[in-house]
């Protein structure tokens, strides 16, 4: 086995994969998401419901996500990442994991910011697979927006 | 004319495709199991390209120079080969377009636009119904969808049977006077089913339909005689049949494409233009606005002629052989379900396949960490693998140069694709 295959498969990603964290649509919810990537048909319905003290702590990230390993644990890792803290301590989370997935490899990934998302980072050196992993990101992004002009 | 023939000998055929011998690892050759997606092209299209580019390019049909000349007579000779591959009757039937995909536009939309000069035949009106099938790629779906939104029209459907045929058993409903075309593909980009064309032509003349074959998955794997056949369009694809990409053709019977009104218009496709209105050119002009892809018309006649001198007989036998091995040895791996009819013999080309709780993107991943290029996921055919609940399948795809060794590495590499994602606890 290749040296690459094992960085993108490693224990941790395939665990989230077969019992991921969070997983299942809940109630109750600010909004609701579905994402779709067309060159697979990977698809990830999301709700995030956050604090209506204005603090905008994330109560809850909830999801059904179709997809192959990489995507579904990402969605795993993300909400684990996300459920407990504020939009604003989790945003250079976000924006950390985003630049190292994009960076073919060459932004290495602080774990004590990302945490298991550093397992996901073998990915970054395969193109096709960095969408894969951002999607979920992109869904809680999209639902946050949509929960605050809702909320507005 | 056609090309000399030669012995079908895959060693011989392998030595065209200078791409083959490229290595993606220091130890890992490639293994390109891709053609459904768009196939490698041998030396003799890439040399008749470079040819034609050192030597003769210019515009064509314009300008009085030797050169345009040159490049005219190259287009046109191009135009003969395919028409001559194709067993189309004359070279005015053949109209090139940038891809299989627009040559099926340019149907769908030339059939929407009609006013009162074009016969009701060539038009798709409110109340019309277009009949499609449920395995088709989105290229001969969506644009259909397109003409019945702007028309009003309804599309149909052929619905797929348990065994990954047509469940044609309700035909006899589907197909009405309403009826206004059948469009179909002669072979599955994801089932390697082959359909019953003379049954669906039957159907169609009964009621006056068109018929509309989509052919880019049967002319690079077996003959494809447009003079038999009995369809009344077809649309091919350049890069799927060893040529360029950037070309596809329109083949159409003479007597509709004169009746159809164009679809792209400008320059080239013109016979008298004025200020406020112009009339257009014979067919296959009439439908070739703009310059047309003319390097990649030579290539594609180099492809064809790559072909003939294979022979399709030849090229569908090897396949099918393949793809007999391909079933064969990957229904023998526990957890493997194999999407298409196993038991047709007649079908070339593709094998895909599900890998029982596997995401075909690690399939994949796998696959390519072992050399093998296989496509992965829903293939253009969305609609399809819904109706199997299948989210996306791999798909394996032979062409010319596909080896019996090749062919076993496949499944040897499935099979190491299960042990690997079963080595996790």
């Amino acid at each position: 086995m290749s040296t690459h295959l094992s960085a993108l498969y490693t224990e941790l990603v395939i665990e989230h994969d077969k019992r991921p964290l969070h997983a299942g649509l809940r109630e109750p919810f600010g909004a609701e998401v579905h994402h779709v990537n067309p060159t697979c048909g990977d698809e990830i319905t999301l709700r995030l419901q956050l604090s209506a003290d204005g603090a905008e702590r994330i109560e809850d990230v909830s999801y059904d996500a179709v997809g192959c390993a990489m995507s579904r644990a990402a969605a795993s890792i993300m909400a684990d990442l996300l459920i407990g803290r504020t939009v604003t301590e989790v945003e250079p989370v976000r924006a950390h994991f985003e630049e190292a997935m994009g960076s073919r490899g060459r932004v290495e990934g602080d774990e004590d910011l990302i945490g298991d998302g550093i397992a996901l980072l073998g990915a970054a050196k395969f193109p096709a697979r960095v969408k894969c992993v951002l999607m979920p990101w992109k869904a809680y992004q999209a639902a946050l927006v949509e929960t605050r002009a809702l909320g507005a | 004319m056609s090309a000399p023939s030669r012995e079908f000998d895959v060693e011989a055929i392998r030595a065209d495709f200078p791409i083959l011998s490229r290595m993606l690892d220091p130890d890992t050759p490639m293994i390109y199991l891709d053609g459904g997606a768009t196939s490698q092209r041998p030396r003799q299209v890439l040399d008749a390209e470079v040819a034609y580019l050192t030597h003769d390019h210019a515009a064509v049909k314009r300008g009085a120079h030797r050169m345009a000349g040159a490049a005219t007579d190259a287009y046109e000779d191009a135009r003969e080969r395919v028409a001559d591959f194709l067993g189309a009757p004359s070279p005015d039937e053949v109209v090139f377009t940038k891809s299989a995909t627009e040559a099926l536009n340019l149907i769908a939309h030339s059939l929407g636009i009609g006013d009162g000069s074009t016969p009701e035949r060539l038009r798709v009106r409110e109340g019309d119904e277009i009949l499609v099938t449920e395995m088709e790629h989105h290229a001969n779906l969506v644009p259909w969808q397109e003409l019945a939104r702007r028309t009003g029209a309804t599309v149909r459907w052929i619905p797929m049977a348990e065994d990954f045929t047509l469940d044609d058993s309700e035909l006899g409903s589907l197909v009405t006077e309403r009826t206004k075309v059948i469009a179909f593909t002669h072979q599955s980009n994801v089932l390697g089913t082959v359909n019953p064309v003379e049954r669906l032509v039957e159907a169609a003349r009964s009621v006056g339909a068109l018929t509309v074959l989509d052919a880019a998955q049967s002319a690079p794997h077996m003959p494809v005689d447009v003079s038999t056949l009995g369809v009344d369009l077809v649309a091919l694809s350049g890069h799927k049949m060893l040529g360029p990409t950037g070309i596809g053709v329109l083949w159409g019977r003479y007597e509709l494409l004169e009746q159809m009104p164009p679809f792209l218009t400008g320059g080239s496709m013109i016979e008298i233009v004025h200020m406020d209105h112009s009339t257009y050119a014979e067919p296959p002009a009439r439908f070739e606005a703009g310059t047309p892809p003319i390097s990649q018309a030579v290539g594609l006649a180099a492809a064809c002629d790559y072909l003939d001198a294979l022979g399709m007989e030849a090229v569908a036998a090897h396949e099918q052989a393949l793809t007999q091995q391909a079933l064969t040895g990957l229904a023998g791996i526990d957890g493997v379900r194999i999407i298409g009819p196993a038991a047709s013999p007649q079908r070339t080309g593709a094998v895909s396949f599900d890998v029982a709780g596997r995401h075909p993107h690690d399939v994949g991943q796998v696959l390519d960490s072992l050399g093998l290029q296989v496509r992965v996921g829903h293939h253009c055919a969305w609609p399809l693998h819904r109706r199997f609940g299948l989210h996306g399948t791999t798909r394996a795809s032979f062409s010319v140069h596909t080896t019996a060794a090749e062919v076993d590495a496949l499944v040897a590499g499935v099979a190491h694709t299960v042990d690997f994602f079963g080595s996790f606890s």
